[in-house]
């Protein structure tokens, strides 16, 4: 009875064990990587609560002194806080409607051509993608730069027009950043929406032809309207990423130039100068937080949307 | 059978895409032009895709005196060749344990790789911990791991991919003829998934290759370790700075020929780009796949 007991208890153990010892290769594996992501991305959470501190270097995160919504009253007391919540967002909002017409357009033009050159004009269009925004400020300063510049040298010049000082003149830059955004964007956006056309029943198409209709009523008419999940699901992602900017794109590209700050300060370069030019370090750290809790909500709210509407796209 | 309306659609979309294609590559086309330029035309006309003269001198510059182009070259490909390798590995590993249904505590491990995509404690309390914590601030580990070596979204689809295409009978078939999980990844599981590693690898390649931020972050004081990008970066910088302060540098006697002459700038800036432009019509096929894989889901 009781070695019979045992040896049941052992076949247990053992099965068990062996169950165990299954496992531990693949712990093994996710190692690595979940301690990278301990690091990098959870070890960094309990230093949000710096927003609520005064941070001092000597004293470290947790012995800084605690002071409460101070840091936010004097964030949201600037002109400053409205300024690049003013900016993140607007441009965002430009951003997406840009890139999805500008997109779409691309996307259903190549789809719609027969010429295999249009391999070679989608290769084209999705170079600027590949490049880092240290070369697209060179790209920019090229054109605009006030001395040498192609636009003051020689297109201002072909209308004798005065040369303009392009990175001190903030009016511009509006037009100048979503124009550089798009032409970055627009090939990777389009690539997407190419994939879903390409995908549609292409019978639908050769039956409204023999029925006669046009080009242009069969893409208005077949085309748009089954890319609609598609383009709602790409925007409502894209607005769950509204409160975060491309920080290359609106520190690099203007060249960091005060002058510009008004129309070029977003969330992300508020953050980067007030940590690392200004050591304003109560406002950065408010406003960072205050980043990452808006773009908590709205990475979930549109999540839930998509979710509703279309629940493989959604992210959970 | 083609129609009237079907040829003038054609031609139209021709002419679209032409002028878009060509507003894609025309920027290059200057920076490269203006680099070929001999300077003092530069100086007298800007930069332009018609130069009255041109020269050689800026790319004999930098190869001559420029050590620092070279280096920060060499730096570039350790740290892409490096970061590549690693992110590949540590995320390939992840997202085969977490596609395996039955490993107990799954379900807490992809919360905590799916929690990255949607929280992140954003810039300030990353940069403590990385220049408090692990003292990485001034050293290579600087541009090689913060933000660059893994994102949860790459593991995500990496791991769907496992789950999908790797087909689970294979595995077990392989379990039953004794092979270890060790031996299962590295000799069915993997082979099977080199599509998403391809793509995977390519998209963090391009990532380190075109990353300057880590650089500007945090190597503040060993410009020896910059990469390209953050030579490019700083050559901007030196140059607005000077021609900012001009005045001041005059009386303080320095000569602007001290700086990198105008053409030299965008000479340095068509080098660094030149891996890229070189290696797109190799890569751009898988690229688009990739941009398509990733883009369905997200």
């Amino acid at each position: 009875m009781m070695s019979e007991h045992n040896k049941s208890a052992g076949t247990l153990h053992r099965t068990g064990k062996k169950k165990a010892v299954r496992y531990i290769p693949l712990y093994l594996m996710a190692f690595p990587g979940m301690l990278y992501l301990f690091v990098n991305n959870y070890m960094p959470l309990p230093g949000l609560i710096l927003a609520f501190k005064k941070y001092s270097a000597r004293k470290g995160i947790f012995g800084s002194k605690f002071v409460g919504f101070k840091n936010f009253k004097y964030l949201f007391a600037t002109q400053d806080a409205f300024i690049i919540t003013r900016n993140t967002i607007c441009y965002n909002i430009v951003f997406i409607i840009v890139n999805t017409v500008c997109a779409i357009f691309v996307a259903i033009l190549l789809a719609e051509m027969t010429s295999k050159v249009k391999k070679l004009y989608q290769s084209l269009i999705l170079l600027p993608y590949m490049i880092s925004m240290v070369i697209v400020s060179y790209l920019v300063f090229g054109f605009l730069s006030t001395e040498n510049g192609f636009f003051n040298n020689t297109i201002l010049k072909a209308f004798g027009a005065a040369p303009v000082s392009w990175y001190m003149e903030k009016k511009y830059w509006p037009f100048i950043l979503v124009f550089v955004n798009t032409w970055k964007s627009i090939g990777y956006n389009c690539v997407i929406y190419l994939a879903t056309i390409l995908s549609f029943d292409r019978s639908i198409y050769e039956s409204a032809a023999i029925d006669g209709a046009s080009k242009w009523q069969q893409i208005r008419k077949i085309t748009v309207p089954l890319l609609k999940p598609t383009i709602i699901m790409l925007t409502l992602l894209a607005v769950g990423r509204i409160f975060y900017s491309d920080f290359g794109l609106f520190y690099q590209v203007p060249q960091n130039q005060g002058a510009l700050f008004s129309v070029t300060n977003t969330i992300d370069t508020y953050v980067y100068r007030g940590l690392l030019e200004s050591g304003d370090m109560a406002m950065s750290s408010a406003a960072g937080l205050y980043q990452s809790i808006v773009g908590f909500i709205l990475v979930l709210g549109a999540n839930l949307l998509v979710r509703k509407i279309e629940p493989d796209s959604a992210l959970f | 059978m083609k129609t009237k309306d079907e040829r003038r659609f054609q031609v139209l979309a021709h002419i679209v895409l032409i002028i878009l294609s060509l507003l894609a590559v025309i920027p290059f086309f200057l920076l490269i032009i203006s680099s070929f330029t001999d300077n003092n035309t530069l100086i007298a006309n800007g930069y332009s895709f018609t130069p009255a003269k041109w020269s050689i001198y800026a790319y004999q510059y930098i190869f001559k005196t420029g050590n620092s182009v070279l280096h920060s070259y060499g730096i570039s490909i350790m740290l892409t060749l490096l970061g590549t390798t690693l992110a590949l590995a540590i995320t390939t590993l992840l997202a085969y344990a977490l596609s395996k249904p039955d490993l107990p505590g799954r379900r807490i491990l992809m919360f905590l790789v799916f929690f990255t995509l949607l929280f992140n404690g954003g810039l300030v309390p990353t940069y403590i911990v990385y220049t408090n914590i692990f003292n990485i601030k001034n050293t290579f580990w600087s541009l090689l791991i913060p933000g660059l070596m893994m994102n949860g979204f790459n593991v995500l689809l990496m791991k769907s991919y496992f789950s999908t295409s790797v087909p689970g009978e294979i595995m077990d078939a392989a379990y039953i003829d004794g092979a270890s999980e060790f031996q299962a990844f590295g000799r069915i599981a993997l082979p099977l998934a080199k599509p998403i590693v391809a793509t995977i690898g390519l998209f963090a390649g391009i990532a380190y290759w075109n990353d300057w931020m880590n650089g500007y972050i945090y190597l503040t004081k060993r410009t020896d370790l910059y990469s390209v990008q953050n030579l490019l970066n700083r050559m901007m910088q030196n140059i607005q700075y000077l021609s900012q302060n001009s005045a001041h540098i005059q009386d303080a006697g320095v000569g602007l020929a001290s700086i990198p002459s105008v053409s030299v700038r965008m000479a340095m800036a068509t080098v660094g780009v030149l891996p890229i432009l070189i290696c797109y019509p190799f890569i751009q096929g898988s690229f688009v796949k990739g941009i398509t894989l990733g883009g369905v889901k997200g």
